[in-house]
Formats: structure tokens, sequence, C-alpha cells
């Protein structure tokens, strides 16, 4: 019977596998089939043609969007970076007092709605700080939310760090500075690097707290792409969206092969389990 | 010299204790862990307390005052408002409050049953290529949701591929599925199922198969089986998935907004309206505070009940 019952299981859960994987790259591939479309609306594919392409190159408010999410993308993963990586040592190394109130305010931003952060934000900056509002605002808010996602990848990787390790450093003569940059820093790397990727890919999506926290001339490209959904689906938009996969795409591949690379040094940095 | 010297001299009188190593003990001494918790945690309470205490704070201040003429807000302490509170929950957006919770809800369920047998056949079944299958997970998790969302407009729409298809196959090509609550609950749960995905995986690695096969053994079947030894193995990751699916999905504001209409407004999409055209903060501050505390409170008995261990 239980021979049966495990050569049947896993024909169902396959044909189950497919379909979910079919479900989740339908919609991506009709979009990039689409950005190639000569037509300008429909649902017939008239003939292949990359002019949405060479006109998203003359587009000046899409690349100056897509500047400005760089630049936004960039400097909020380095802040927030630095700013989760402490948190996370003294989370995860310290015993002390306060140490649930910090995990209190981390565990907030994290279950926070998008929508209850950008509007938060914006009477923040508009009737307490008296901020005018643009890049500037737009990065302290991606900072903001970026934290928590550091925090939390970088204590996955700590929580098995192993302490004896440590204590041996110290045996053979590290200072707790040496043993710090020599031995909690290298171990912590991969994680440090996975939160500084997950920061990124998501300052580099967000498109509800910039909505709320951006001004005149700090539109990013997905806050770009959002206002110019108003017109209906477009094969432009289907171009810039490809653009945008494509982008996401290579930074993953990116940061995979420097995962790879540690991984062969012994340590692996996309922690699946840091995830969850 | 001779008044400095006694407060020098008990250290070397105590015998010093053969198993303890005095230099790390004398540094703890120097800089307690709770100093040093505390230093390393200053960035992150100084960025805390300003852009999340301090604007949930005015968010509830405003929630308690009344629109102005000239600015978004007026405020006094002597005569606080309430009446943005009755405002939210009255007949009229009480039904978008409990529209969101259930769609969410539903979405995160259909997420579980999508998610659960893929997670356990990549995790037992998947071989030599199950990296490959979890990085084809990953991809849509990494890729923006704005644009995965905008996806599913050109199928839906009604001269979508979808209408199209169905056209095809003979079964009438004008149907309508944008502004339908079945278009919102596809996008959420389109939008969210990697987050399902993921932590059951997690959790689905870390069994026992062993397990499932002595309890077939052991005479019980699939259904019994499934609930008495697969679901409380991966009930940490199912608990961390319910939640990671359902938070973002009641308050999201993209997918409402893109695939829906006004029967299917959300709450997020309220909200926002409230600080954009509408321009009634308090109304929309009330709405926040009242969305954010049902998700804490609803997040804390949820543990309670499951288990806070089953993170």
């Amino acid at each position: 019977v239980s021979t049966k019952k495990s050569t049947l299981r896993p024909r169902y859960l396959k044909l189950h596998a497919a379909l979910v994987f079919a479900f989740l790259f339908l919609p991506i591939v009709v979009l990039v089939v689409f950005s190639f479309n000569q037509a300008k609306s429909g649902t017939d594919f008239t003939g292949f043609s990359t002019k949405w392409y060479s006109a998203l190159f003359h587009n000046h408010d899409a690349l100056h969007a897509f500047r400005n999410t760089l630049k936004v993308a960039i400097t909020a993963t380095i802040f927030a970076t630095i700013i989760g990586t402490l948190a996370s040592f003294a989370l995860t190394r310290f015993r002390f007092r306060g140490r649930t109130g910090y995990s209190t305010l981390i565990f907030v931003s994290l279950v926070m709605p998008e929508v209850v952060m950008g509007v938060s934000l914006l009477a923040f900056y508009v009737e307490f700080a008296h901020m005018k509002l643009g890049l500037t605002t737009v990065i302290l808010s991606h900072i903001t939310f970026c934290i928590a996602f550091v925090v939390v990848v970088v204590n996955a990787r700590l929580a098995s760090f192993d302490n004896r390790l440590l204590e041996a450093a110290a045996d053979l003569g590290a200072t707790p500075l040496q043993g710090f940059l020599r031995v909690v820093l290298p171990l912590a790397a991969p994680g440090i690097a996975a939160g500084a990727m997950l920061a990124f890919t998501i300052s580099l999506d967000d498109v509800v707290i910039t909505f709320f926290t951006s001004g005149a001339g700090s539109n990013t490209l997905p806050l770009y792409i959002f206002g110019q959904l108003k017109f209906g689906v477009s094969p432009s938009i289907n171009a810039l969206s490809t653009f945008v996969l494509a982008f996401s795409l290579i930074m993953l591949a990116i940061g995979g092969l420097f995962s790879a690379r540690a991984a062969k040094r012994g340590v692996t940095a996309i922690d699946v389990n840091a995830l969850s | 010299l001779s008044v400095v010297a006694p407060p020098e001299s008990p250290p070397p009188a105590a015998p010093p204790d053969p198993g303890a190593r005095p230099e790390p003990a004398r540094r703890r001494r120097i800089m307690p862990e709770w100093l040093k918790g505390n230093i390393l945690l200053l960035p992150t309470s100084i960025w805390f307390i300003f852009l999340l205490v301090i604007p949930l704070l005015i968010i509830i201040q405003y929630s308690l005052g009344k629109r102005g003429v000239i600015d978004p807000i007026r405020f006094s302490w002597s005569k606080l408002q309430f009446h943005n509170y009755k405002d939210a929950l009255d007949p009229d957006r009480l039904p978008i409050f409990i529209r969101s919770i259930e769609y969410a809800g539903i979405a995160t369920i259909v997420c579980a049953l999508l998610g659960f047998p893929l997670a356990y056949w990549i995790a037992r079944f998947g071989g030599r290529l199950r990296n490959v299958y979890l990085v084809l997970v990953v991809i849509p998790f990494l890729t923006s949701y704005l644009i995965r969302i905008y996806a599913w407009q050109a199928i839906l729409q009604r001269t979508g591929l979808l209408n199209r298809f169905l056209g095809d196959i003979g079964l009438g090509r004008d149907h309508v599925f944008l502004n339908h609550p079945f278009a919102v609950i596809l996008g959420l749960t389109y939008g969210f199922l990697p987050f399902m995905i993921l932590p059951l995986y997690a959790s689905i690695e870390r069994m026992d198969f062993s397990l499932v096969e002595a309890s077939y053994d052991l005479g019980h079947g699939k259904v019994s089986t499934f609930f008495r030894v697969i679901l409380p193995t991966v009930s940490p990751g199912l608990v961390a998935g319910v939640l990671l699916v359902f938070i973002p999905a009641v308050g999201d504001f993209v997918t409402p907004e893109l695939l829906g209409g006004v029967r299917t407004e959300m709450i997020g999409s309220t909200i926002a309206d409230q600080f954009g055209g509408s321009q009634n903060w308090p109304l929309g501050s009330a709405m926040s505070v009242l969305l954010m505390v049902f998700i804490l409170v609803g997040v804390f008995f949820y543990l309670r009940r499951v288990g806070e261990e089953a993170l």
C-alpha cells in the first residue's frame, strides 16, 4: 500500500507544481512578449519590434525616474545595512534589558501596512519636520522600511553563531575588537550581503511609501510606471516593465554569483530560512 | 603614594581562581553588555523614534483632530474629536474594512492551498533541481509587485488574453474580470504566493520524511497522516506564511487600485484617498489607527493561539 501511495503522490504533486509555476510566470511572460509587439494595442501579436525600447531611451521622464530610483536604492541600502547590522549584532550577541523594546519596534515596522507607514511619514515630514518632499524624504523613508529586513536576515545568520569560536579567539589572545572583526564579521558577511540585497530589491520596487513621500522631481521608476498606468495597458509600459524586470534579474544574478563564490568558501548567502 | 597603594592591593590579595579567565571578565566590567548593546542600537533607536514612533503618534493625534480650512488638520487637546472613528466605522466604510479582511483571508487560504503541495513537492521530490525550483519561486518574489499586478491587467481586461482565449474555445469573449472581487483576490494571491511558499519550504525541508512512511506503515491513511504527522511539523512555516501573506494583503493599495474598482475598494486605497484626493486627513488617520490596531491585536492573539514558539 505504502509504495503505491508514494508512486502516485509525486505525479499529482508534479502536475500541481507545474501549474503553480505556470501561474507564477504566465503574466511575466505575457508582459515580456507583448513588449516586443509591433501593434500599439490589442492582443494580436502583429510582428516583432524593438521600437518601444528605442523610444524608452529617448523618454527623459523615465530615464530621470530611473536615475532617481538608483540613487534612492543605493543610498537606502548602504544606510539600512549599516544600521540594521549593528542592531542585529546587539540583539543576537548581548543580553540586556530593553532588548524586547527594540525587537518590538523592529516587529512593528515589519507588520505595519505600507499605506500606514506612507501616510504617517507624509504627516511627519510636512507637519512636524516642515521638510519639502523630495529625494531626501524618499531616501529617509526607504531606509526606515529597509532596516527591519536587514535585521531579520542578519539575525537568522547570527542565530547559528557558535560562541565558542569567540572564546577560542580570546584564548588565543585576540582582543574583543579583533574577535569581532576577524571572527564575527566574516561569518556574518553572507547574511549582511543577503540583507543588503533584500533591502536593495525592496527599495527598487517600492511604490506605496514613495507615492506618499515624494515631491516634484523625485519620481522613481515604479512611481512613474504607476502614474502611466492611468492610461491603461500599453506596449511602452510593457517595455519599461520588462526593462525593470531584466534589471532586477541581473542584480539577482550578480548577488547569486557572489553567494556562489562565498559558498565555495564554505558559507551560504541566500538562506531560505532567513526569509521565514 | 601610600594613599594610592591600598586600593590597588586587593586584587593580588584575592587568590586567583584557576578555572576562570580573568581577562574577558575584566573587559566586561569596563564595557557591560547592556551598554554595548545600547550603543550598537543607538542608530536604530534614533531612526525609529523619529521616523516610526513620532509619525505614528502624529497619526494618532490627527485621528483625534478635525479638518481645517487651510491646514489639513486642526487639533486641540481640550477638544478631542472622536467622530473620525465613528465615521471610519459608519455603514458606508465598515464594509470596506470587512471586505479587506475577507479578500486578504481568502487570498491567504488559496496561497496555502497552492503553496503547500508545491513546497512539499520541491522539498521531497525536487532532487538535484531543488535549488533551481527555489530560484523559480524567488524570481517573482524579487521582481516588482507593481509590474506583476499590471501584467494581470493586460490578461484580464475586456480585450485581454483571457477573454480572447475563452472566445477561441467558444465560451464567449465579453466577460468582465476587472473590477470584480475575483480579479482583486487573484491579484493578492498571485502577488504574495512566494511569501507562503518560501517559509513553508523552509520548514518542510527540515522534516524527517521517514515519519510519513512510518505513519503509513502503522496503518494511518493519507488524511490522518497529513493532520497528525505532516501538519504539526510544518506549522512554523505555515504560521509565518499566513502572517507574511495576510498582513501585506489586508492593507494593500496597488492591487485594488489596478485590478479593482469602486465595488472592490479595499482599506489601503481608502486611506490613500483620504490623504490624496479627499483631503480628509483626520478620517484617513483614524482608519490607519484602526488598521494598525487590528493587525497588532490580530497578530498578538494569533501567535498566542498557535504558539509563539512556532515561529
